[in-house]
């Protein structure tokens, strides 16, 4: 039994969610063969070899692979996945965009962000937005599942010696090309994969007040969310809106500023590790899941956490 | 051009479901049903099209039980011209309703396809990719931007670091996020004239479609609640707790 890993990567280096989800391929046990489909990206494969665990780096380079096109990556990954009982990827935009159509190609049901690995053909995923886990088992040839980060540990970025080996293989299906990116330049750490999240709520009152949160997230190396309340009231824009519509985090640490805890805010957020609230309402539900909480002014307790920090 | 808007029943949004006692599923007698939030934003899309003259016609279809000719009833309030239900009391799962999709894309032959990114009860976020490659179409998933031009749509997609543009050739598919759009209500006038619009029934049987599954859950459970925490006096206590005790900054 072998496992094949699909790559989290930016050609010149290796995404830290590849890591995640090789740990989950070493919970469920076998070979593991890690795929960096791109081009020019020997950097990507010689990190990928060095991961403990893995031990064989399968390079597809190819122009038609650079920016990740499910159109040319998905078939193949489905032509070198039927070799393999498993094929993971991380559940990243990038992950989610490609797998489904491999699994669709192959034939075969996936199973979407999965958290925990109960053995080789059993999962456990949240479902209803995290309001439920279920418990499914893949009767599957091969097995299709995306890896959601937060529910491994990474394994060890180094100690490993895996083989490179250059595979010859698809090309440009001529469906799609890519155009252009424009990537956020904030050096705050994107939302879902960032360890330290402070989000802000209706309490914050307008938009111009969320500086206090940005202040504060760019002391703690944090990312700055909110809740559906602060989005529909036009303070943030909605790629900030955290829960059951918007995007699902768990951090180490995350900081609850002026959120009531509405059920839909809760369940973009609570398989956060350590979950602090402030709040002036001492009977917001937030304090239900917070470690932590404070109840204060956020005006005072903000700009002094920002001085502590 | 004809485009092509796959919507799902799905549990309300606003509702906290409850785990069913013998952990077989979630319950939801009794509870409200609506319109899945991203097909909402799928629905105003294609009407958006059509005000711009870019789309010619706009077909509604959902699988799922009869109860589900609701939503396609809401989307005909919304704009869409004709709506069809690919009747099943079955749970299915994503391949199987990729599979029916394909069926009824093959008999319309939209140039369109636009679903959402991914349904609130199941978070699978796979049924358009599958499509993708059922299809053999392009796909533009978790689209903030749609521009059609020409033989080609321009789709700008929200991707983790920010946002990608690419250009799909025609027939494609397009997976809608948050961003894309803000939903319209339905005005009672055009509620009343959606009573009249085409919704036809179909079966699975009637489209030669198999909806097997090779997946099988074995149990639904609540998730783990959290211990009780505690309240802090003072930000300095906050913050000592959190670097001492909690060890996370």
């Amino acid at each position: 039994m072998a496992i094949l890993v699909v790559a989290e990567h930016t050609n010149a280096a290796l995404a830290a969610a590849t890591l995640n989800t090789v740990a989950a391929a070493q919970k469920i046990g076998g070979d593991i063969h890690v795929l960096v489909a791109g081009s020019n990206a020997g950097a990507a494969a010689e990190a990928a070899a060095k991961i403990a665990g893995v031990s064989k780096v399968l390079v597809a380079d190819n122009a038609a692979f650079a920016n990740q096109l499910p159109e040319n990556v998905a078939p193949l990954v489905a032509e070198l996945g039927k070799g393999y009982s498993h094929i993971l990827a991380a559940a990243t935009s990038n992950g989610k965009n490609i797998l489904p159509r491999v699994a669709a190609q192959l034939d075969v049901d996936q199973i979407s962000e999965i958290v925990s690995v109960e053995s080789a053909d059993t999962f456990k995923r949240p479902i209803y937005a995290g309001n439920a886990i279920a418990t499914v088992q893949s009767s599957a040839a091969v097995k299709v599942i995306t890896v959601r980060g937060t529910g491994f540990d990474a394994a060890a970025a180094e100690g490993g010696s895996a083989a490179i080996e250059a595979v010859a293989a698809g090309g440009d299906a001529g469906k799609s090309s890519f155009v252009g990116e424009e990537l956020a330049k904030s050096d705050r750490p994107e939302l879902t994969a960032a360890k330290i999240v402070v989000s802000g709520g209706r309490g914050m009152q307008n938009g111009d007040n969320f500086k206090h949160l940005y202040a504060l997230a760019d002391k703690l190396g944090a990312a700055v969310g909110a809740s559906r309340a602060a989005v529909d009231a036009g303070f943030v824009p909605n790629d900030m809106q955290v829960g059951q519509t918007g995007k699902i985090v768990a951090p180490q640490l995350y900081i609850a500023v002026g959120i009531s805890g509405a059920i839909q805010h809760l369940a973009g957020m609570k398989d956060s590790k350590v979950i602090v609230a402030i709040n002036k309402d001492e009977e917001a539900p937030i304090f239900q899941v917070a470690d932590y909480g404070l109840v204060a002014d956020l005006f005072e307790a903000v700009p002094e956490l920002e001085k502590l920090v | 051009m004809k485009v092509l808007v796959a919507v799902k029943r799905v549990v309300d949004y606003n509702v906290k479901v409850r785990v069913k006692a013998d952990n077989s599923g979630v319950d939801l007698a009794n509870v409200k049903m609506s319109m899945n939030p991203f097909c909402e934003i799928a629905v105003e899309e294609a009407v958006r099209l059509k005000e711009k003259g870019v789309a010619s016609e706009i077909v509604v279809v959902t699988i799922g039980p009869n109860a589900a000719q609701e939503q396609l009833r809401t989307a005909l309030a919304l704009g869409a011209d004709r709506s069809i239900l690919v009747e099943t009391n079955e749970e299915l799962n994503s391949l199987a309703v990729a599979k029916l999709l394909k069926a009824v894309i093959d008999k319309e032959q939209p140039q369109l396809v636009i679903l959402g990114k991914q349904a609130i009860d199941s978070d699978n976020n796979q049924t358009g990719q599958m499509l993708g490659a059922l299809t053999g179409y392009a796909q533009g998933t978790f689209a903030s931007k749609v521009e059609v031009a020409g033989d080609k749509v321009n789709v700008t997609r929200e991707i983790d670091g920010g946002l990608q543009t690419v250009a799909l050739a025609l027939p494609a598919i397009v997976t809608t996020d948050l961003r894309l759009n803000e939903p319209r209500y339905a005005s009672l006038p055009n509620i009343m004239k959606a009573k009249k619009k085409p919704l036809d029934v179909v079966t699975p049987d009637a489209l030669g479609v198999s909806t097997a599954s090779t997946v099988k859950t074995l149990k639904v459970e609540a998730p783990a609640a959290r211990s009780a925490g505690i309240k802090v006096k003072s930000v300095a206590e906050l913050v000592e707790k959190l670097k001492n005790e909690a060890k996370v900054i």
